[in-house]
């Protein structure tokens, strides 16, 4: 078997196999409702209403895509440029601590000061986070997958030292965990008594944002020769290592931006559970949205639905909320075969 | 001081021996992927899947032979699948790794749930036992660490041999190792690109697979969510570590697991009460991230690892 | 010599077609060849003679057509079958492992994979033999990754004939090679033909096909354009044969040498893995000169390619530009300096192949107005530059907008010319300017080269054909390991001569080797 390439493939090629993908995962998911014990469209059902169903599950829903669209455009800032940042979560972290170090009384600002401030705080913080790796990379020739991959291990050490030690919150009884933010640095709701805050409308705004940089930027320009032909790119004499690190340095500052909105917005403090795999999550994200920092917004939409709903599907139906997992791995390994074969196609001898 | 007195304790080295035992396996099973061309980053969750699908048959009656056997297969299954994607289809090995590693951890933690819904805490299995060589486990030090272990680590340790030398000493091994360098070569000479890699791929998924079931059944007794914690990437690091050879790879596992034995030692000694304890659980990691900046210069990568090869593709 | 008319058909291809996309590679292509021949299959880069092999051999399927070896036809698709039929081919890039060792690679896929030992004693035995009876001399358990360019070479024609070849296909296999390994080569082959084996030898090089075969297929944009024996025709006829049209070569009006642009002394630069770095090199490029360098590829060229273009920099010496260049030395400073570069690789370096035109066009220059301000990019002045070199440069594309890599390699690398030369350069670096280039687009490319060199501009031309380099260099040097022969201007030299300089001879006897 192999591959032919296809110059000018049909549409049906083109919206007909990602729609093949995406009818496999649901496929997928009425296996997954049978061997629970079931029934499929039922199960489907429920995670679709739990998702989309009410007012309420709809800005559950965007309420979860918020820190998606924040990993994800980290996720695919980086992978543009070829630079494998599988340490999102990492930097989410990095972005989670200095929010809780700087929003819990240190800085006497108003409001309107204060997050603005904390915010470019923890992009940086994140932004550090992933500097290391990248320099690794740049100089010494180290693979970032698996330094990045392991940061994460250690981030989340550190985030457990601090919680049991210097960050503890006092007033926690016993449990590990910061104490609260002060008034000043909650991000505000969206719609008061909902989950929905104004982190979503600043997670839209990055999104436009990254979308106007690797468009109309020179920087946009250097890191997308960077990640099609690096060689090309230092030979034209774009400066590869320093467009890495200006790149790493967006993606880290992005992804922190998920532990600031997901603190000041959501939970009002620090906890070792503060993000399910986020970071992780991100690479669905932006793998399905192609890296394109518009099409993160659907596709974290997308992702956080089918979390929101098989969570409430679990609920109400008893199909474990792993089935979720399982839903975004498969759509993400069928949607790179379809978008694959969308441009070759297979001959057999 | 304490270290020494540490280092000088059996129960010591047999520690470091058995923590090496499931990351030699896991470690042989990377390197022959990427030796033959593809870095699967599926490890992570094949060893999750391998942890699970053992532990679960022998609670399920089977024997632990068998148990290690389902291990395997389960392996071997999500093997295919990344193979399937990365070697025909040429799609990303990141991408697909990271997949294939989501999507066996998934799968696990579901048919775990579903087949124990109303668990609170996991049953356990009767393991496998240590077994003592006779004589050999009598030598001080070295008797009580290497040769009284359980048969699975003896296995690792045989394994390190036998895929030493097909790789180095059968035609099957150069076949591999010329895949992984430039495939055009072993197109050339009649053979398929594709067979070898994907076989490459779906074995040593099941060695990594075997290397999760050590952990549910010889280190421990029962299934946890997150008992792999990280090891199928300290692997990775393993096997850059070891510059894609398996004896050096091996060493390097039982050297990372004898630090890892240490810091759990040194966590009860006085030091430990200084220093958070965090601090030594960071110690395996950091000492990854170590060992791949100190053989960055000099490592040999395969020349074809992470290059899709498609026949008669212009 | 045994083979000719009546001769054994060992070899029979019938209407062979094969189609990439849009392109027709190969058209109803049929011809037989016999035992104990020598058959040359000539063509121009992009002729088809390289697939029509690959379809021989199993690597390519064909879309119709059939091969016959020995009377059976061969299952198309499988290279296994063309090797057990006794069909060996040494590829244009060698298919080596340089991980491992020569007795490696020629046993690999020899056995059954399930074997459980590799028999190295017999099969070093029958090495050893076939090194002796084809003079094929090469080290057994030498790595690879050590060996020459010629070694390897070696290599690959003795994994042929350790299968028991009866048929051998070279793809163009001089063109790594000197004049003085080219004859070595030629004496393999008699030998072989001698033994009974039949020879396919691919090129487009006119003189080795009238020394080395006894009967010429002409390709010709993907058909077979004539058939012809080698003792009834010459150079010239089959050049027409070849393009369709009367070759003529570059005309180069005397001119004197101007003022030195950039001058090395005594510059040596580290060594890069298989290939060596410069060791300590004088070298004068003048104004309106073309120098070329002649020597086989490996020996340095590459080094000196990436020190004048600014991807490395002398380890010791000095390199003088006038005006003199002060601060880091980058690919970016040497743009500034008035350096024009057109790299060895259009493909990996010279482009990105999923950019468009317009984003290839300002590889170089956007970081400068009118590309961009103040880090925002200017695409529709971006896009004009794009069609100012399409219009200039007579691209053939869709449009400005369309990505590179539906290109073909002649229009590719118009763009890279158009983009090099529109800077109004000093020194033109031209790396292998005209490789894979069809012969419209060779003159093209020449002309534009002389056309620079008239207008007053420094060429370094770097070829590996010395026919090339003889006829448009004003003076020549020779690189062989990373040193540089003095120059020879224009018409001092004979190509066999220039051949003793590029084996490495001459450098340290001095005059009496050249």
């Amino acid at each position: 078997m192999r591959l032919e390439p296809i110059a000018n493939p049909t549409a049906l090629r083109r919206f007909g196999l990602p729609a093949t993908a995406l009818a496999l995962t649901v496929l997928v998911a009425s296996l997954l409702a049978l061997l629970a014990g079931a029934n499929p469209f039922a199960t489907l059902g429920l995670i679709l209403k739990g998702a989309a169903g009410s007012k309420f599950a709809l800005l559950e829903t965007l309420s979860r895509a918020t820190p998606l669209i924040f990993t994800g455009l980290a996720v695919a800032v980086a992978f543009r440029a070829k630079l494998w940042n599988i340490g999102a979560e990492a930097q989410l972290y990095a972005g989670a601590i200095v929010t809780v170090l700087l929003g819990t009384g240190a800085l006497p600002l108003p409001s309107a000061l204060l997050l603005p401030v904390i915010a470019l705080a923890a992009m940086l913080a994140g932004a550090l986070v992933l500097l290391g790796p990248v320099l690794l990379k740049t100089r010494l020739g180290v693979d970032e997958v698996v330094t990045t991959l392991l940061f994460n291990f250690i981030m989340l050490l550190f985030v457990s030292y601090l919680l049991e030690g210097p960050m503890k919150d006092p007033m926690g009884m016993g449990w590990p965990k910061s104490p609260a933010l002060e008034k000043a640095a909650r991000l505000p709701r969206i719609v008061d008594g909902l989950r929905l805050h104004w982190g979503f409308a600043l997670a839209i705004l990055a999104a436009i944002a990254v979308w106007v940089i690797q468009t109309r930027t020179t920087l946009g320009y250097e890191t997308r020769a960077v990640g099609l032909n690096a060689e090309a790119a230092r030979f034209a004499g774009i400066p590869v290592g320093r467009v890495m690190v200006k790149t790493a340095l967006l993606s880290g500052g992005l992804a922190a931006l998920a532990g600031f909105s997901e603190v000041a917005g959501l939970k009002g403090n620090l906890t070792l559970d503060l993000s399910p795999g986020f970071g992780y999550t991100g690479i669905i994200v932006a793998m399905l949205a192609l890296l394109n920092p518009l099409g993160v917004v659907l596709s974290a939409l997308f992702v956080a639905g089918v979390f929101v709903g098989a969570d409430s599907m679990s609920r109400a139906a008893g199909v474990p909320t792993y089935i979720a997992d399982i839903l975004t791995a498969t759509a993400l390994l069928t949607m790179v075969l379809a978008l694959r074969l969308t441009r070759a196609r297979i001959r057999w001898r | 001081m304490e270290v020494l007195d540490i280092l000088l304790t059996a129960s010591f080295w047999a520690a470091a021996v058995r923590i090496a035992s499931p990351l030699i396996f896991a470690t042989l099973g990377e390197l022959i992927c990427e030796r033959a061309g593809v870095l699967n980053l599926g490890i992570e969750g094949i060893m999750v899947i391998g942890a699970f699908a053992g532990w679960m048959a022998v609670y399920l009656g089977a024997g632990l032979w068998a148990g290690v056997l389902v291990a395997m297969l389960a392996g071997m299954l999500f093997g295919l699948l990344h193979a399937t994607l990365t070697v025909p289809f040429g799609l990303s090995q990141h991408v697909v790794g990271l997949g294939v590693t989501l999507l066996a951890t998934a799968s696990a933690s579901f048919a775990y749930r579903i087949s124990l819904p109303e668990v609170t805490s996991p049953p356990k299995i009767t393991p496998f036992q240590p077994f003592a060589i006779p004589y050999l486990s009598e030598i001080p030090l070295i008797g009580p660490a290497f040769f009284a272990q359980t048969p699975l680590t003896y296995l690792a340790f045989a394994l390190i041999a036998v895929v030493a030398f097909t790789l180095y000493r059968t035609p099957l091994g150069l076949a591999l190792r010329a895949a992984g360098e430039n495939p055009a070569s072993v197109e050339a000479q009649g053979l398929s690109v594709t067979a070898i890699r994907m076989g490459a791929v779906i074995v040593g998924s099941g060695l990594m697979a075997v290397g999760g079931a050590f952990l549910t059944m010889s280190a421990f007794s029962s299934f946890f969510f997150e008992m792999v914690n990280g090891r199928g990437w300290i692997c990775i690091a393993l096997v850059v570590f070891g510059a894609w050879r398996p004896g050096k790879a091996a060493l390097g596992a039982l050297l990372f697991a004898a630090f890892d034995a240490l810091q759990v030692r040194l966590q009860q000694t006085p030091m430990g009460a200084v220093v958070p304890y965090q601090v030594f659980l960071m110690v395996p990691y950091v000492l990854s991230i170590l060992a791949l900046i100190l053989m960055s210069r000099r490592a040999e990568v395969p020349a074809a690892l992470m290059v899709p090869f498609n026949k008669g593709e212009r | 010599m045994a083979g000719g008319e009546g001769a054994e058909v060992v070899l029979r291809l019938d209407g062979i077609t094969k189609r990439f996309g849009a392109l027709l590679a190969n058209d109803a292509i049929s011809f037989e060849l016999r035992k104990g021949e020598v058959v040359a299959l000539l063509g121009e880069n992009g002729a088809g003679k390289t697939t029509l092999m690959n379809i021989l051999f199993g690597h390519y399927t064909a879309d119709a057509g059939t091969v016959e070896v020995f009377g059976r036809r061969l299952p198309p698709g499988h290279p296994r079958a063309a090797l057990a039929a006794g069909v060996g081919m040494v590829h244009q890039h060698f298919t080596l492992a340089d991980n491992m060792t020569v007795l490696e690679n020629i046993l690999l896929g020899t056995g059954s994979l399930l074997s459980p030992r590799l028999d190295t004693g017999a099969a070093r035995a029958k090495v050893a033999k076939l090194s002796a009876d084809f003079g094929l001399a090469v080290h057994p358990d030498a790595r690879v990754g050590a060996l020459s360019v010629g070694e390897r070479q070696r290599v690959e024609i003795l994994k042929a004939l350790y299968r028991d070849a009866r048929i051998l296909i070279l793809d163009e296999p001089t063109a790594v090679l000197t004049p003085q390994e080219t004859a070595a080569l030629f004496e393999t082959l008699r030998k072989a033909v001698e033994l009974g084996l039949s020879v396919i030898f691919i090129s487009h090089k006119l003189n080795e096909v009238m020394a080395i075969s006894s009967r010429v297929l002409v390709l010709r944009h993907g058909r077979l354009a004539g058939e012809v024996a080698t003792a009834d025709t010459d150079r010239h006829r089959l050049a027409e044969m070849m393009v369709g049209a009367e070759i003529t070569a570059p005309k180069l009006a005397e001119r004197d040498p101007g003022a030195p642009l950039l001058t090395l002394r005594r510059v040596t630069t580290a060594r890069r893995g298989n290939a060596p770095g410069l060791a300590g090199i004088d070298l004068t490029l003048r104004a309106g000169q073309i120098t070329g360098l002649a020597g086989v590829s490996g020996n340095g060229q590459a080094a000196l390619a990436d020190l004048i273009g600014g991807l490395d920099e002398p380890a010791s010496g000095t390199m003088d530009l006038t005006p003199p260049h002060h601060g880091d030395w980058s690919p970016r400073a040497a743009l500034a300096a008035g350096i024009a570069r057109i790299p060895e690789d259009r493909h990996r370096t010279g482009t990105v192949a999923d950019f468009s035109l317009t984003e290839n066009a300002v590889l170089e220059s956007y970081e400068a107005a009118p590309y961009s301000r103040k880090g925002w990019m200017d695409w529709a002045a971006a896009e004009g530059f794009a069609r100012k070199i399409i219009d200039t440069y007579d691209v053939r594309c869709p449009g400005p907008s369309a990505r590179i890599r539906l290109l073909s390699g002649g229009n590719m690398q118009k763009l890279i010319l158009g983009r090099a030369l529109e800077a109004g350069p000093k020194i033109i670096l031209a790396n292998q300017p005209v490789r894979g280039l069809d012969i419209g687009a060779v003159t093209f490319v020449h002309g534009q080269l002389i056309a620079a060199r008239d207008r007053g501009a420094a060429v370094l031309l770097i070829s590996e054909d010395l026919d090339e380099i003889m006829a448009l260099s004003d003076s020549i040097h020779v690189i062989y390991e990373g040193r540089l022969s003095p120059a020879f201007p224009r018409g001092t030299k004979t190509p066999a001569e220039l051949g003793i300089w590029m084996a490495g001879q001459g450098f340290d006897g001095g005059a009496d080797a050249a």
